[in-house]
């Protein structure tokens, strides 16, 4: 009754409902926020958004809010940071931590194995660990660098190698290691195999550790609000948690915060996704 | 023709042609070492000066950005060039030991410097006073083990653990199933659906479900959509996140976890199950067996590997889940975890002891897992 499917599979009914089902399930949250940040305020707290969908066209709907958070409140400016800090924690990672895949990888050298489980195990360890000592270090204490963004990327680049590392060096794995033989028989020095061959070969993996890296550094609570604070260079995601903390002030605005926040992110990952997916799956985990 | 020994597949002109065997060259030597190091100095320089003197840079933000960028990839690749004429100007046998080293250096500082120093450090710190000036002996411990609240968030990450990863595994695996039955549009759709929250924070998650949890009075429209549904169906509308009877808030705020996960154990679950060989399938579907059996018998099996790993990559995730709890309740009403303990000791009642403490705990929780990961790494490699 339900036939088949262009390329001869049997259709599946009860995987058609409940992948429905899912979906929705999956999508309605998103739905719910997306709608109520069109709406004014009074509405919202006198009706549910279902029923502003479910009339499109009696309902008033208003691009108040958006206006309201990027000129009434400091998220227009907070955006502009989380893109200050996100790019550069985002790039710097990748630089250090090819270099490091391809010893790994391509070379011979003794404690080689010890050093790799370092950093498989590192992977594990919490980065709250770090803060305390880090605090120390980079706040007044210290190099005095705390609420700068130089401290986040500093933090972030530390915080994101373990993974890089791990992630470039599954994938270098899987090149063709006669490509790199004959590169060194024709003379060339590890420094040209690397940015002659190595890397541009790993883009693939490249480009799925940088999808990962940008979407952590740019929803990270923990790391901005400690390290760069709630002042002037704070990111959007800690101001649209400061914001969620001061009730009844702006709620209407915050609906409109919140999704400006995901914005960018949704962007980078439907852009990226192909290559993230790939990394996700050849790279970090084999099994 | 030392090197020649180490590479015997190498032809002779090919070895002659490469610098292997040549002396020291001191003139690249001494260029190399000094260029390194003019480069690290004015590299961190130009770091400390982003955040000293703003003014510098016409105190613009985008400016410091964009110059944060440059100079790190610049100074990267400057610093890099400069590492590999210092190898080269040393005697090419102690310079072909060194390379891999000098390859590894500036990512091993850095992991040295943020991850395992500070653990080290943490460690210490757990056993001095709150200013880190004193030593306390034990006291932190004895002061944490002694605390209701300790318990309390202790026994919410057990719940945490218990259900999150084993749920967002079950559902990862059945989407990926179901998905690979529909049409390639319709997996494509649903699956990017069900992805979308990956890229959600969880900040901007416990927005959105606190919409969904949101309660008004009895007597007003309820606006939030569980409690719609709640009163449609005739009950009364529920403060959700106050309810701690069975753990119901914990219980709640697991699913903005599990919402948010699920699209990361679907992708790479099913790309493994993708990955089973047809023919092994084809085997079973010859033998009559059905569609079933063939799951549970031959595709299941294949693809254990991965739920182990997408599980623990889930369960290290929870066991340091902050985010949601620090924005939804803040650990009232019984709803606490461990990380937003820490957080709480350390920044707002600033007992860094006992924060440090905390840490030792959480520290441990994760050992058996990275034992397990450095077996399963090790078993991984022997079978490359």
């Amino acid at each position: 009754m339900m036939g088949t499917m262009k390329d001869g599979r049997p259709r599946s009914l009860t995987a058609i409902i409940t992948m429905v089902v899912l979906a929705l399930l999956w999508t309605v949250p998103t739905l719910g926020l997306l709608v109520t940040s069109f709406r004014a305020r009074e509405d919202v707290a006198s009706s549910g958004w279902w029923e502003a969908l479910l009339a499109p066209f009696s309902s008033d709907w208003t691009l108040g809010n958006y206006a309201g958070a990027i000129t009434g409140t400091s998220l227009g400016s907070s955006l502009l940071n989380s893109v200050i800090v996100a790019v550069p924690a985002t790039v710097l990672p990748i630089m250090f931590a090819a270099f490091a895949a391809y010893a790994f990888t391509f070379m011979k050298f003794p404690g080689k194995e010890v050093l790799f489980i370092l950093i498989v195990a590192v992977m594990v360890v919490p980065i709250q660990v770090a803060f305390q000592p880090m605090l120390d270090l980079l706040g007044p204490r210290g190099l005095g660098i705390n609420g700068q963004f130089v401290a986040v990327w500093l933090l972030h680049t530390g915080f994101g190698m373990p993974l890089a590392i791990y992630t470039l060096r599954n994938y270098m794995a899987t090149l063709p290691n006669s490509v790199i033989e004959s590169a060194k028989i024709d003379g060339a020095s590890h420094f040209q195999t690397f940015w002659r061959l190595a890397a541009p070969m790993s883009m693939p993996a490249i480009a799925a550790f940088a999808t990962l890296q940008f979407l952590w550094v740019w929803n990270d609570l923990l790391i901005a609000k400690l390290f760069l604070g709630g002042g002037a260079n704070t990111t959007i995601i800690v101001d649209l948690q400061q914001m969620l903390g001061t009730q009844g002030i702006g709620s209407e605005l915050l609906t409109a915060g919140a999704f400006l926040s995901m914005v960018i992110p949704m962007i980078v990952f439907f852009s990226l996704q192909r290559f993230l997916v790939r990394g996700m799956t050849a790279g970090s985990v084999k099994g | 023709m030392t090197a020649a020994a180490t590479r015997p597949s190498e032809s002779p002109e090919a070895a002659t042609r490469e610098r292997s065997g040549s002396p020291a060259r001191p003139a690249l030597l001494v260029v190399g070492a000094v260029g390194l190091v003019v480069t690290a100095w004015l590299v961190c320089n130009a770091f400390l000066a982003f955040a000293y003197y703003p003014q510098w840079f016409l105190n613009s933000k985008i400016l410091i950005g964009a110059l944060g960028l440059l100079v790190g990839i610049g100074g990267a690749v400057v610093f890099f060039r400069f590492l590999n004429m210092i190898i080269e100007g040393l005697p090419s046998r102690l310079g072909e030991g060194l390379i891999p080293y000098a390859f590894l250096l500036p990512a091993l500082s850095l992991l040295g410097l943020m991850l395992i120093y500070p653990t080290a450090q943490t460690v210490v710190y757990s056993f001095a006073n709150d200013d880190s000036t004193e030593w306390a002996g034990l006291a932190n411990y004895r002061a944490i083990f002694g605390s209701g609240e300790f318990w309390q968030a202790l026994l919410n990450n057990f719940l945490w653990i218990l259900i999150v990863p084993i749920i967002t595994v079950a559902f990862g695996l059945a989407v990926a199933v179901l998905a690979d039955k529909l049409s390639p549009q319709g997996e494509r759709i649903s699956k990017s659906l069900i992805f979308l929250p990956m890229s959600i924070s969880f900040v901007g998650a416990s927005t959105i479900w606190g919409l969904v949890y949101a309660y008004s009075s009895p007597d007003s429209a309820q606006t939030g959509l569980l409690n719609a549904v709640v009163t449609t169906l005739g009950g009364d509308p529920q403060p959700w996140m106050q309810i701690d009877t069975a753990r119901l808030n914990s219980l709640l705020l697991m699913v903005i976890l599990i919402w948010l996960q699920t699209g990361f154990a679907m992708v790479l679950i099913s790309s493994a199950i993708k990955g089973v060989p047809e023919d092994t399938v084809e085997a079973g579907r010859m033998d009559g067996a059905s569609e079933v059996r063939i799951f549970w018998q031959i595709i299941f099996p294949q693809v254990r590997p991965t739920l182990v790993a997408v599980f623990i990559t889930v369960l290290i995730l929870v066991l340091k889940v902050f985010d949601i709890i620090y924005v939804m309740t803040n650990g009232r009403d019984n709803s606490d975890v461990i990380a937003n303990l820490f957080f709480r000791k350390l920044f707002v009642d600033q007992q860094a002891g006992q924060a440090s403490a905390i840490v030792v705990v959480l520290l441990l929780l994760v050992v058996p897992i990275l034992i397990f990961q450095v077996r399963s790494y090790q078993s991984q490699e022997a079978n490359r």
